[in-house]
């Protein structure tokens, strides 16, 4: 059971980081939205669209990793593997 | 002889009170370039966005920019932050209040210290910032580009000049009830503007 927690809690740890690195590491609040900019070539005006896609961000991270981190403490809980006992 | 000067005189004044009349410049924009950037202080990042509802009229001259009067209007509901929560935040009553107060104007009153160079007029207009309901007399360095005889270039079969109007200048939050109690160490009360505007005058 300890064995399976901490593997979970890895895992999760792993994916969320490299998800969250894969969507472009984003060190702000998580995004549904990014801007393009592009430049009006008439008036020079830089005008600012939205484009929708979804970029994680330090809080998502956050949060996976504190629940990372909850399973790895809770594998603690469950104690030592028992040895295998033999019964005759 | 003498007519003949006389009716030169009175044709090249009829023609340059005719190139040099004001013209009224509308911002609404098909082309949806027409955007209000903004931005505040935040600890983690900083709050970025930007709204492109932008309409309204100015009458400017060339000959006379001193002259310049207008209102431009930003529709509050067209405010985008690419958060979702932040969003629904920003459109709510402690924030801008959009459902009650759907309109951000700015309305030009009076220009001062107008230098012209080119295309380029630049003037500190001194106008009313209404914004959630609170009206405030402020005055904004700006700068306006005229651009003769180009909407045709811009716009398909259609003839006229354009106006571009750039304008960079902050205010406080705290000046217009937009949510005083946030505490200003989590957002700032500074709020940097950026408008960026186009208007066309057909012909």
């Amino acid at each position: 059971m300890r064995k399976k927690l901490l593997l979970i809690a890895l895992a999760l740890a792993l994916a969320s980081a490299g998800v969250w690195l894969g969507m472009g590491a984003n060190r702000g609040w998580t995004k549904t939205s990014v801007p393009k900019k592009t430049v009006d070539e008439v008036t020079g005006i830089e005008s600012v669209n939205y484009e929708r896609r979804f970029q994680p961000g330090l809080e998502l991270l956050g949060a996976a990793m504190l629940a990372a981190g909850l399973l790895a403490s809770a594998s603690f809980l469950c104690g030592k593997p028992k040895p295998n006992q033999h019964h005759q | 002889m003498k007519n003949t000067i006389i009716n030169l005189f009175a044709l090249t004044s009829l023609a340059s009170a005719a190139a040099a009349a004001p013209q009224d410049f509308d911002f609404k924009d098909p082309k949806g370039v027409n955007n209000a950037v903004f931005t505040l202080d935040a600890p983690l990042e900083a709050i970025s966005g930007s709204a492109n509802g932008v309409s309204g009229t100015v009458r400017f001259d060339p000959a006379d920019p001193a002259a310049t009067k207008g209102k431009i209007t930003v529709a509050a509901s067209s405010l985008h932050v690419p958060n979702p929560v932040m969003k629904e935040h920003l459109h709510g009553p402690q924030w801008l209040d959009t459902s009650r107060h759907p309109e951000i104007t700015f309305e030009a009153k009076s220009l001062a210290n107008v230098k012209t160079s080119g295309e380029n007029t630049t003037a500190d207009v001194t106008g009313t910032l209404t914004l959630k309901g609170v009206a405030r007399e402020i005055t904004v360095p700006v700068r306006f580009t005229y651009l003769k005889d180009k909407l045709g270039v811009r716009v398909p079969n259609q003839q006229g000049d354009l106006l571009v109007i750039r304008a960079n200048f902050s205010i406080k939050r705290s000046d217009y009830g937009i949510n005083p109690k946030a505490p200003t160490d989590k957002v700032a009360d500074t709020i940097e503007l950026s408008l960026s505007i186009a208007g066309a005058a057909p012909r």
